[in-house]
């Protein structure tokens, strides 16, 4: 599903690289968090999966597409079998939530009978289909979360990327989107998710990958946020 | 992409947009309309020497009494002189360019002078023996009125061989003086069209910029998401060209046709017709044009 190896990223004007030969591998239908302070390449890497960057030397591989070789004008068509949900939630202020959620779904043309269906059924999914004619200025931080999540899932992408989905968020709200999350990736769809969240890492327990400094130091199952054959907090974690 | 769709986000572009859009609209009203100018200014003329260069002839005037001694020493042309002229008119030489010709003695241009000169006391000094006795000349081409100069300049009993197009020629320099600086005016305006067309669309494309960023997310491929913005440009300056169209078309109508040609009965000027050619080019050109500028503006704003 992703397959990165050797990946290094310098970004212009920085001697020190933003990744320094990350390698990973993720398999369809897993949920993976990916953890680290910030600047410890979380975001460099989640741009990697989304083809907005590619790395300065090794390779990434995501859905079987080489990314570094993938021809520009593939990239849309390469991004349509992605989600992806911000902490900033970043709807469109002047249209309402079903339009919102009807609006990725047009843009790539897919056919009116196809989004008559599938924006009620995925409105529905994230509870928010009594709130279809509402604009997001009306809406709490996490049914816009939700209504950013339904966008993102449309489509019906292969690969869901959630960057610091719950960040702007209270924990019970928080609660109900990782709930939801949990039912996307048991629908099939892989998620890879970026947060700095403990409770939420630690509760759940799935996969966990740290950076730190743009390297891999931690790639465990089932873990949580703190390591759990030492029981320290990650030495990147800043209070 | 659906164009509906493309239609609706160019629209609320547009909207968004108001008084750089209206903008756009003036500059390329105003610049086009100068190009239908110009070119009308190239009809004009081309329709006058189509009339004129018909009807204009070479005269070849004979000597009379009061011609200056340079070109006549000898006074009032002979008979001899202008049966010599004659001859050399009807020769197999010059006949062949010649289409037609006549012999105006003193007493024909004179009543001709009276007549043109009826309101004038002129006419009352004038005797018929001061009028030059002339041949006048019609040339199957118009272009080869030299061969009628160069054949009787400076022959015996001819005072002067006068080609009427040399009175037209300095009327069509001076329209064509007028056609050019429209053109330049057009040029210059086109220009700035241009930059406000791309200005415009770079502002549009600020103000969308986070609808560009989800169209992105959401994998809308480049030319979806590039569409509505060119199509904006497009409208507007289409609009822009649309009213030039109307503008020159009336300039036309009610200026030349209405005005011009019912002072000016004896001109022929343009008309409907010729502002019907001049008008699709208009637009085809501001259509045209404003899409090039959109989309090279897009571009360089808007990488996808």
């Amino acid at each position: 599903m992703i397959t990165i190896q050797q990946a290094v990223k310098t970004y212009k004007g920085s001697d020190e690289p933003a990744l320094k030969s990350v390698s990973l591998q993720v398999e369809r239908g897993e949920f993976v968090f990916l953890v680290g302070a910030s600047g410890s390449g979380k975001s460099t890497l989640m741009r990697m999966v989304l083809r907005e960057d590619v790395p300065t030397t090794g390779s990434i591989h995501v859905l079987g597409e080489d990314l570094i070789n993938l021809a520009s004008r593939r990239v849309p068509i390469f991004r349509r079998r992605l989600g992806v949900v911000f902490q900033d939630f970043r709807l469109l202020p002047q249209k309402n939530v079903y339009e919102n959620v009807a609006y990725s779904s047009k843009v790539i043309g897919k056919p009116r009978a196809f989004i008559e269906t599938a924006v009620p059924d995925v409105l529905s999914l994230v509870g928010l289909s009594e709130k279809a004619k509402r604009m997001p200025s009306e809406l709490s931080g996490g049914e816009q979360q939700r209504v950013a999540l339904a966008r993102a899932i449309v489509n019906k992408p292969d690969i869901l990327l959630a960057d610091e989905p719950t960040g702007n968020l209270d924990p019970k709200t928080s609660g109900e989107i990782m709930d939801l999350l949990q039912r996307i990736n048991l629908g099939g769809t892989t998620v890879l998710m970026a947060t700095h969240d403990r409770g939420i890492v630690d509760r759940l327990q799935k996969r966990v990958i740290e950076l730190k400094n743009g390297e891999i130091v931690r790639d465990a199952a089932a873990a949580g946020y703190r390591d759990v054959n030492t029981g320290e907090l990650p030495k990147s974690e800043e209070f | 992409m659906k164009v509906l769709f493309a239609l609706s986000e160019s629209w609320a572009g547009i909207r968004s947009n108001v008084s750089m859009v209206i903008s756009i609209i003036l500059v390329t009203f105003i610049s086009l309309s100068f190009v239908g100018i110009a070119a009308l200014l190239q009809l004009q003329i081309n329709e006058m020497k189509n009339y004129w260069y018909d009807r204009a002839q070479v005269a070849v005037y004979m000597c009379t009494d009061v011609s200056p001694a340079a070109a006549c020493p000898t006074g009032e042309a002979s008979e001899a002189e202008i049966a010599a002229v004659d001859a050399q008119l009807t020769s197999t030489v010059l006949a062949p360019y010649i289409d037609q010709y006549y012999f105006e003695t003193h007493e024909q241009a004179y009543e001709k002078f009276s007549e043109e000169f009826a309101d004038s006391t002129v006419a009352s000094y004038v005797t018929p023996e001061q009028l030059n006795e002339a041949f006048w000349v019609n040339l199957t081409n118009p272009e080869q009125s030299a061969i009628i100069t160069e054949s009787f300049s400076g022959a015996a009993g001819v005072e002067q061989v006068r080609d009427q197009r040399g009175y037209l020629d300095s009327i069509f320099s001076f329209l064509n003086a007028g056609s050019i600086t429209a053109a330049a005016v057009a040029g210059v305006m086109l220009a700035s069209a241009l930059l406000l067309i791309s200005t415009t669309i770079r502002l549009s494309a600020f103000s969308r910029r986070r609808e560009i960023a989800i169209m992105r997310l959401v994998g809308a491929s480049n030319f979806s998401i590039r569409f509505p913005f060119v199509l904006e440009g497009v409208i507007a300056a289409t609009l822009g060209a649309v009213l030039s169209a109307i503008a020159v078309y009336a300039a036309v109508e009610l200026l030349v046709q209405d005005f011009l040609a019912v002072r000016l009965p004896f001109t022929s000027f343009v008309g409907a017709q010729q502002a019907l050619t001049v008008v699709p080019w208009l637009i085809l050109g501001g259509v045209i044009l404003s899409a090039l500028a959109s989309s090279v503006a897009i571009r360089r704003y808007l990488k996808v």
